[in-house]
């Protein structure tokens, strides 16, 4: 078994930038919820956005694979770039970018479909499976890699509703990694899990970011710190502070993030 | 108009006891209200109530009441020669209420007196025009034992009458005796009326349950009454009908569901694709503008009487199709009205049930499934048909089903649009008729109302209840399961 | 936890590195469908968009021409001699119209046409002149020895002709006791020379049923009262039954067997065929009851069972929304249940209650089913004489008479149900129109 991870124990691995976003702006009709918000998000780390709740930190998330098209009043300018495309650009289908960016949610979402067809979802209308087989090598595969395969090997056919809240969540990460994606992001994955289930979804982000890009929202600082490699500060739709988690927690450069952090605000 | 003015005189009465009763009660407390168990307004109240409420509820009892008391004591009476061959009692004695129904309405309106009416003893012929004169169609001619059964008949409903109105006066007036003797400044005046307010509050909640019980025993009664004429193996299992009303009819209900069956699908052919579509683009793809528009514009569809529906069947729609299959045209269709006529029309008049019901069900899919499947990269319509629909499925046939109770009991389309021969046919072309066409048929014709041929729309109306409310009842089921299952 | 970093984890996607500005072709196919997807949709709307359209347009094409007629205005001046020599004749209509032939034939020949007609010919197109022209001097002495001009109601004939929906073809050489070929040429005559004009019809409106040897003046007046009785039968009784039902089952009932007796009772009520009110009027009103078929009373009892439930379900629905914390400060103030039920929630939910019941009572207003079997649809050539006479006396109401209409060959008829309609629709209209209304203007957010 893995040690929990410390913030202490942290090796700032050799990555590349991931994710490039520069002066990225929100409105959500008339009320502008990010602002001039720039960062670089790397590879196979974890990032973790915090703040109090209206923040944006969420907003700011969904920019990021554009789930905010969904939203009919919003609004986005600016600049996001993976691996250097502009994800904004007229030319990208947001189906396609959704598939190299998966999202993991709030409050578990499995489909009311058998655990197998929730995970086969993604593959299928992503055209992954030339035949069954194959197919069910890649439920396999993300069943593993969503650490619930011992738990459901031997009822894939079982509605992925009946499961217990924590495998539902996990199912659901599993769900989304299989689609193969590059980048995963989360929005506080764990708020509607009890602790036990979320230390088990937390250990899965650790293992999760040997292949991806991980990006969690979260509202617990213990959370980010557990998880986390770099950590940025969103405050009233702005970007306070982001660096390395370790630094962010222990020597704050922003007097509000040392606020937020010693719990004077949010 | 005497029943209007002993209403009168009781409610008269009742608000002479609420003024009386509020007086007595402030003088029993000194004038002041403060001394006063209840406002004196509630003793008032009680007052008139216990006046009203007891008398008026005699009066509606008796007046239920009566015609069965009159009815048979003049049935006892009725000679043996008045009831001619062929010829039944019952029969006899509607001739016999028409006939002093008539009279009383002739002597009401001035155009008879009782001396001529006596007078006529022998002479019966100027009868029928006389009373033809004042809007009363007798059905032949008046016979002697008739005329003098129908003078019975209004002796002892006019007796009938003044004893109901010296009891219900009586009644009232010990009621206000009653209560006023009752109202004083410690008597609990509020509490007792306001548990009279709740009596008639249960009373009127109590009227869907008559109304159920009512349907079913007319239904029931009638039904049994067409079974004793008609056996019931052949009306469930015959494949013709053709009721002649000369007797010897064949009355097989399944041509008729056929009927309907053939052409509710039909019309579910139409709703449901176009219905669920229209759900679907308004839930999903439309701006607030288009559903802010379209929505309503839709839903006037709902709003229309089928009469319109059933006039369009048969003078637009019948003929536009007629233009292209008919003789000039392909040559499948003989005639405006058909299966296809009718089932269109009521599709169209669906269209708004389906898609309003599924609009419902579709919005009740949680987003977070919606975004599930977006964040998975799926694109719109594969969320719809992968996650959504199956999703939303349960109440979805909850919704097909209603609309199949809908079409299966819809009148006025059929009636119009679908013709009178009864079919057991594929050809969509042709024309059918359904239950409710010949429930109306049966029953709006001069057949009397003992013969089959009429007691056969009870049956039928039996059947289409049964079949309907099963469908509801289950299809609620349904949706409200499928309601629980997200909230 | 083993598993999970077990062979995968180290096993990379090998799907390699794409542009995500190049869509690939599976992409496009998926776009593709997600096109044609939503275009079945907005297909679907359209389509039933459509209907809707089709269905206005037939109704007012077909039904406008009913609220006009052809009349023809003849200006006839009659002497005193004239007319004292025509009363003392024994044909005296008959001396009328041969006054008015005369005149009408002068004022043609005025205009430059030249035409011999007989006195049958104008009775064919107008109807019975002379009588009219008699009654109106003898109710007018004073107009003796003036120019009066005369509005004479053409034929339904000769309407339809004008109309374009009745021509020569319709009519073989000998023609019928209504119209002949002959008469075509004197209507055209007529109309070059300007005396055929349409005028709002009236009559229409006014009017009641006619036979077929009269068809242009066929009204639905009478019918239109009838509903109106029905609808004031269904109001006073619907609406305080239902008020109080949904009262008790929404504030006072308790939770027990019977409450949910009833609710199941409403919730199948409302779903039921309305037909089947119908053969419960029948059997219950009339045939047990012995009230008078053909009424209005019976009409409007079985409507109101019909309607109670949409009222008592759209009643509840308000008083639920009266928040609870309106009871609680009467409550706690004293109030008795009853009180705050009937001084707080009761007054606050009236708004909706109202609107739901003129949606049940437009509802009522176009249901036609059950008025047929409790007799409704009789030939109703009067009006009541009273408004009693009017509740128990045999009437009509506005959607049998069209289904009466529509179901007689005459293609009159048919053009008066067509009318009939677009009147029913405007009393609807009108009715849903004041329900939004309502709703706009008491609509309360808590």
């Amino acid at each position: 078994m893995y040690d929990a991870p410390q913030v202490t124990k942290q090796e700032t691995a050799v990555t590349d930038v991931k994710i490039q976003a520069s002066d990225v702006q929100v409105y959500y009709g008339g009320n502008h919820a990010i602002k001039d918000v720039s960062v670089a998000i790397d590879d196979k780390t974890v990032t973790a956005f915090i703040g109090p709740s209206g923040c944006g930190k969420s907003t700011f998330l969904r920019c990021l694979n554009r789930m905010n098209d969904t939203i009919d009043i919003c609004r986005v300018t600016g600049d996001i770039r993976i691996d250097g495309e502009d994800i904004y650009d007229k030319r990208v289908d947001p189906v396609q970018l959704r598939a190299k960016v998966g999202m993991v949610f709030q409050k578990p979402n499995p489909f009311p479909k058998s655990i197998y067809d929730n995970i086969a979802y993604g593959p299928r209308i992503h055209g992954m499976a030339r035949n069954k087989a194959e197919l069910d090598e890649i439920v396999e595969k993300a069943l593993r890699r969503g650490a619930i395969w011992d738990e459901v090997k031997d009822r894939l056919d079982a509605p992925g509703t009946g499961l217990s809240g924590g495998q539902q969540q996990r199912l659901c990460i599993a769900r989304a990694v299989a689609t193969e994606p590059e980048v995963l992001l989360m929005d506080e994955p764990c708020s509607a899990l009890d602790p036990i289930a979320t230390a088990q979804v937390e250990e899965l982000i650790d293992e999760l970011r040997q292949n991806y890009a991980v990006v969690i929202v979260t509202h617990s600082m213990q959370q980010a710190a557990r998880v986390s490699q770099k950590t940025a500060f969103f405050h009233l739709g702005n970007l306070v502070e982001y660096d390395d988690t370790s630094k962010i927690f222990t020597n704050p450069e922003d007097s509000r993030t040392e606020s937020y952090i010693t719990g004077r605000i949010g | 108009m005497p029943i209007l003015w002993l209403t009168v005189i009781v409610l008269a009465l009742a608000a002479l006891g609420y003024v009386i009763g509020r007086r007595r009660a402030l003088a029993s407390g000194d004038g002041r209200i403060r001394n006063l168990h209840s406002l004196p307004s509630y003793y008032g109240s009680y007052v008139a109530m216990m006046t009203g409420v007891p008398a008026i509820s005699l009066m509606l009892l008796w007046l239920l009441a009566q015609p069965f008391w009159v009815n048979s004591a003049v049935l006892a009476d009725l000679p043996v020669s008045a009831v001619a061959d062929g010829s039944s009692s019952s029969l006899v004695m509607s001739d016999v209420r028409r006939l002093a129904d008539g009279l009383d309405r002739a002597v009401a309106q001035g155009v008879m007196t009782e001396a001529d009416i006596d007078a006529m003893g022998s002479d019966l012929s100027g009868i029928r025009t006389r009373l033809g004169n004042v809007g009363v169609a007798l059905g032949s001619d008046v016979s002697t034992d008739i005329l003098t059964s129908a003078q019975d008949y209004r002796t002892k409903a006019a007796t009938g009458r003044l004893v109901m109105s010296i009891l219900v006066l009586a009644v009232a007036i010990v009621g206000f005796g009653w209560a006023y003797q009752r109202t004083h400044k410690d008597f609990r005046a509020r509490n007792v009326v306001e548990r009279g307010i709740r009596y008639v509050l249960i009373a009127a909640a109590c009227i869907a349950i008559l109304t159920t019980i009512g349907i079913v025993l007319s239904l029931v009664f009638n039904a049994i009454a067409f079974f004793r004429v008609y056996p019931a193996s052949d009306f469930f299992f015959s494949l013709t009908w053709s009721p002649s009303f000369g007797g010897g009819s064949e009355l097989g209900i399944l041509p008729l569901l056929w009927g309907t069956f053939y052409i509710s699908i039909i019309a579910l052919l139409v709703a449901v694709p176009i219905g669920l579509f229209s759900a679907i683009y308004l839930a999903e793809y439309a701006g607030p503008k288009v559903r802010g528009v379209a929505k309503p514009l839709l839903e006037v569809l709902a709003g229309i009487p089928t009469i319109v529906y059933g006039l369009f069947a048969l003078l637009t729609v019948g003929p536009f199709l007629l233009g292209i299959f008919g003789p000039d045209g392909v040559g499948w269709m003989q005639a405006g009205t058909a299966v296809i006529t009718a089932g269109l029309v009521m599709g169209i008049m669906l269209i708004p049930f389906v898609s309003s019901l599924s609009d419902d069900i579709i919005n009740a899919v949680p987003q977070a499934l919606r975004d599930g499947s977006y964040g998975l990269g799926a694109t719109k319509s594969e969320t719809i048909r992968q996650v959504i629909l199956p999703a939303a499925l349960p109440g979805i046939v909850g919704a097909i089903l209603l609309a199949a109770s809908r079409a299966i009991g819809e009148t006025m389309i059929v009636v119009l649009g679908a013709g009178a021969a009864a079919r057991l046919d594929l050809n969509p072309f042709e024309a059918m008729t359904t239950v409710t066409a010949k429930i109306v048929s049966q029953l709006t014709g001069d057949a009397d109302f003992s013969s089959p041929e009429a007691l056969v729309a009870f049956a039928l109306g039996m059947t289409l209840f049964i079949v309907t409310l099963g469908l509801n009842v289950f299809a609620l089921y349904i949706v409200r399961k499928y309601r629980e299952q997200y909230e | 936890m083993t598993d999970a970093s077990m062979p995968t984890a180290t096993g990379t996607p090998e799907r390699k590195v794409k542009s995500l500005t190049e869509i690939d072709a599976r992409t496009a196919k998926r776009n593709a469908a997600e096109k044609r997807f939503k275009l079945y949709g907005m297909a679907a709307v359209v389509t039933g968009l459509l209907f809707l359209v089709m269905l206005v347009t037939a109704i007012l094409t077909n039904g406008l021409p009913a609220f006009k007629r052809a009349v023809v205005e003849v200006e006839f001046t009659l002497t005193q001699d004239q007319f004292d020599a025509a009363e003392s004749k024994l044909l005296k209509t008959a001396e009328y119209n041969t006054l008015f032939i005369t005149a009408l034939s002068e004022t043609l020949r005025e205009r430059g046409i030249d035409r011999e007609f007989d006195a049958a010919a104008v009775d064919r197109l107008l109807g019975s002149v002379g009588g009219t022209i008699r009654a109106f001097y003898r109710e007018n002495p004073d107009q003796i020895d003036q120019p009066v001009a005369f509005e004479l109601a053409a034929s339904s004939r000769v309407d339809r002709y004008l109309k374009g929906t009745f021509g020569r073809d319709d009519v073989t050489e000998e023609g019928n006791r209504f119209f002949i070929n002959a008469d075509f040429d004197l209507v055209d005559d007529m109309r070059d020379a300007g005396l055929i004009r349409s005028a709002f019809n009236w009559v229409f409106l006014t009017g009641v049923d006619t036979g077929v040897d009269n068809p242009g003046g066929a009204g639905i007046g009478a019918s239109v009262l009838g509903s109106f009785l029905m609808m004031f039968v269904v109001l006073i009784l619907a609406l305080p039954i239902g008020v109080a039902a949904s009262i008790y089952l929404e504030e006072f009932a308790p939770k027990n067997r019977f409450t949910d007796l009833i609710e199941v009772n409403i919730s199948n009520l409302a779903a039921v065929p309305s037909i089947v009110f119908g053969i419960l009027g029948l059997a219950v009103f009339i045939q047990f009851m012995h009230l008078p078929q053909s009424a209005p009373l019976v009409g409007g009892l079985v409507l109101t069972l019909m309607t109670l439930p949409t009222i008592i379900i759209s009643t509840r629905a308000s008083l639920k929304a009266v928040p609870p914390s309106i009871r609680g400060a009467a409550l706690g103030i004293g109030a008795s249940k009853m009180q705050t039920v009937f001084h707080h929630v009761l007054p606050l939910a009236m708004p909706g209650i109202l609107t739901g019941t003129i949606i049940g009572l437009a509802q009522a207003l176009g249901e036609t089913a059950p008025l047929l079997l409790i007799g409704m649809v009789g030939f109703v050539a009067r009006y009541p004489d009273s408004f009693v006479g009017g509740l128990e006396g045999p009437n009509s109401a506005m959607p049998a008479q069209i289904y009466n209409w529509a179901a007689r060959s005459d293609a009159v008829f048919t053009e008066k149900a067509w009318g009939g309609i677009i009147v029913l629709l405007v009393f609807l209209l009108a009715m849903n129109l004041v329900a939004i209304l309502l709703r706009r203007k008491f609509e309360r957010r808590w």
